[in-house]
């Protein structure tokens, strides 16, 4: 099957290509409109005449860098700290025999499937009671739940490949426990919680439903939920060309990891799917 | 499974070197269940403890607004809801989209796993471009939808007027179907390559062998997708379907972005939403949490059995 490129194949590639970056083109067209040609309505694909003015204005919106600081931070940090977490445990999973291993990757498999808006309610209660409603730990503690799930499972399959004898290889011949550790496993294990990391990254920064309902604020509001305000005074006429112009923006660091981790990204998420 | 608990890490190093334990089975036992615990913890702690609150809170009238009006009720918020018609329109618009777009996205996803797996030229361009849409934020792709339904500033009456169904002045968003339909197609547009991916990954497991032999015997490229290639990949197809049916019931941002609701688009989350931070109708909302949680493991219980997913293949247990 593999290795003839036949008609077909050619086909199927440019409609992959166009389903894939046609929107994508099409958000950045609408992004170069000026304010004038939407609120007059323009139906072409392209700009009439190309700005660059909608760039320097949401930049100037401080609501919008505001949103794309909160957005960085919540993301990382709930990256970061997922990530560790999910080390720990997959570690434990992937290599030691105990009791509730089957519960862990069970209960796992729940909360990736668990409607995030149940939860809407009850968290909106409590984080009110902590004083988390509005704050960053407020969204990066659910955030952690939600992605730990993903992260213990790819660092898993990740994990169950890693020929582990080679560290004791390395003891044996002359290196100490924590030379062993550092110069054998970490690189080997490097890769899989890279690729969590990416995984669960991509998570925070699409979160929208707790992103919404747990905030009030700028002081956390991420960038999903302050474009769904950003509306403008009529609803019937949305600031097209700025929103256009936002997502643009807040797409361009998901284009970067992308184009430089490609490989990892499907690896990543395919182990979980189909025996790693 | 293994033969020493080595130190792994600098957490470790305090606690496990080869201490030479008497009973090296409950040893690691315990170190196992002290890694998992910070995780299993963290899960339970923004999951099942809110859902028993959520349980407890639907039983009462509460509403955020008069916390001193609580009022034990029973089981009446369930009565409420299960007999409001609204909350059963939202269920069915909820399992439409569900079946419609998964069904498409499955046929479109092996379209695209097909000519993935046959490529030999660019592969790392279309493994970049396919991750696009995956990657995207999805009130992006519902923005840049809408965009393009839009009345005024959209492409897609100017481009598709020819149809007998589409004009000039299609307003796509006036409408229950044409609302619906814009709708799905930013999720489908969105999810496809997800599932592309992983029927991809089911593709790559398919001996090519098998399908030498059946083309040497004669089959014909039909047969053997339908007698080769489909049912050795059915474990791939089944978890792809069951992640996406779930997800897909979990439908919340491209409705809250494209239509707010409105034209009778509402799905059960936004529903719930609505309920509990629009209307901080805490009692009545949670009851609604409570059967969407309830809906949810129904519906995966369902595609398991129906379909016999193979489970431990879904946690990755190789």
């Amino acid at each position: 099957m593999r290795g003839k490129t036949t008609i077909g194949t050619w086909i199927g590639f440019i409609m992959i290509m166009l389903w894939c970056l046609f929107p994508v083109a099409w958000i950045l067209s609408l992004s170069f409109k000026s304010e004038g040609e939407t609120a007059t309505g323009s139906a072409q694909f392209l700009p009439k005449d190309p700005t660059f003015d909608n760039y320097s204005a949401i930049l100037d919106n401080g609501d919008f860098t505001r949103a794309l600081i909160n957005s960085f931070g919540i993301s990382l940090i709930a990256t970061v700290l997922s990530v560790i977490l999910a080390t720990l445990a997959a570690y434990a999973i992937a290599r030691l025999e105990f009791k509730g291993k089957r519960f862990v990757l069970s209960l796992a498999l729940a909360i990736a499937m668990f409607p995030v808006v149940a939860l809407v309610g009850p968290l909106f209660d409590m984080w009110t009671t902590f004083g988390l409603f509005n704050t960053w730990p407020g969204l990066i503690i659910p955030y952690m739940s939600f992605t730990l799930p993903l992260a213990i499972w790819t660092l898993s399959a990740f994990f169950r490949e890693i020929p582990w004898e080679m560290e004791q290889a390395a003891q044996v011949d002359g290196a100490t426990t924590w030379q062993a550790f550092r110069k054998v496993i970490v690189p080997l294990a490097a890769p899989g919680v890279f690729t969590a990391a990416i995984l669960t990254f991509f998570f925070a920064w699409n979160e929208f439903v707790l992103a919404i309902s747990l905030t009030s604020t700028t002081s956390s509001r991420t960038v999903p939920a302050q474009m769904s305000f950003f509306v403008g005074p009529d609803p019937f006429n949305p600031p097209y060309a700025q929103l256009a112009t936002a997502s643009v923006i807040v797409t361009l660091p998901v284009i970067v990891i992308v184009l430089l981790f490609q490989r990892k990204i499907v690896a990543g998420l395919t182990s979980g799917a189909v025996k790693g | 499974m293994t033969t020493t608990v080595a130190p792994d890490s600098e957490r470790d190093v305090k606690r496990s070197p080869k201490k030479t334990v008497s009973d090296r089975t409950s040893a690691e036992n315990r170190l196992g269940i002290k890694l998992v615990a910070p995780a299993v913890v963290l899960m339970l702690l923004v999951t099942a403890w809110p859902m028993i609150q959520a349980l407890y809170l639907s039983l009462f009238r509460y509403r955020l607004t008069a916390p001193d009006d609580r009022e034990f009720i029973g089981i009446d918020n369930y009565v409420t809801v299960l007999s409001d018609s609204l909350f059963w329109r939202d269920t069915w618009n909820t399992l439409l989209i569900m079946v419609v777009t998964v069904a498409v996205e499955l046929v479109i996803g092996f379209a695209f796993a097909m000519v993935m797996h046959r490529i030999v030229f660019a592969r790392g361009v279309m493994r970049t471009s396919i991750l696009i849409p995956y990657g995207i934020i999805t009130v992006v792709s519902a923005f840049a939808w809408q965009f393009a339904f839009s009345l005024n500033n959209g492409f897609v009456n100017s481009w598709f007027n020819w149809l007998p169904w589409i004009a000039e002045d299609t307003n796509w968003f006036g409408d229950h179907w044409p609302a619906m339909f814009a709708i799905m197609v930013s999720e489908i547009w969105k999810t496809t390559p997800f599932m592309a991916l992983l029927l991809l990954a089911g593709l790559a497991q398919v001996s090519e062998d098998m399908l030498e032999a059946a083309k040497v015997d004669g089959a014909t490229w039909w047969q053997r997708l339908w007698k080769v290639i489909l049912p050795n990949m059915r474990a791939a197809i089944m978890v792809a379907v069951l992640f996406r049916a779930l997800d897909a019931y979990r439908i919340f941002d491209n409705i809250f972005v494209m239509t707010r609701g409105a034209q009778d688009t509402e799905s059960i989350s936004f529903l719930t939403y609505r309920q509990v931070i629009e209307q901080m109708q805490l009692g009545l909302g949670s009851a609604l949490s409570v059967i969407l949680f309830l809906s949810v493991l129904l519906l995966a219980w369902l595609i398991v059995k129906l379909f016999k997913v193979d489970l431990a293949q879904a946690r990755g247990e190789g």
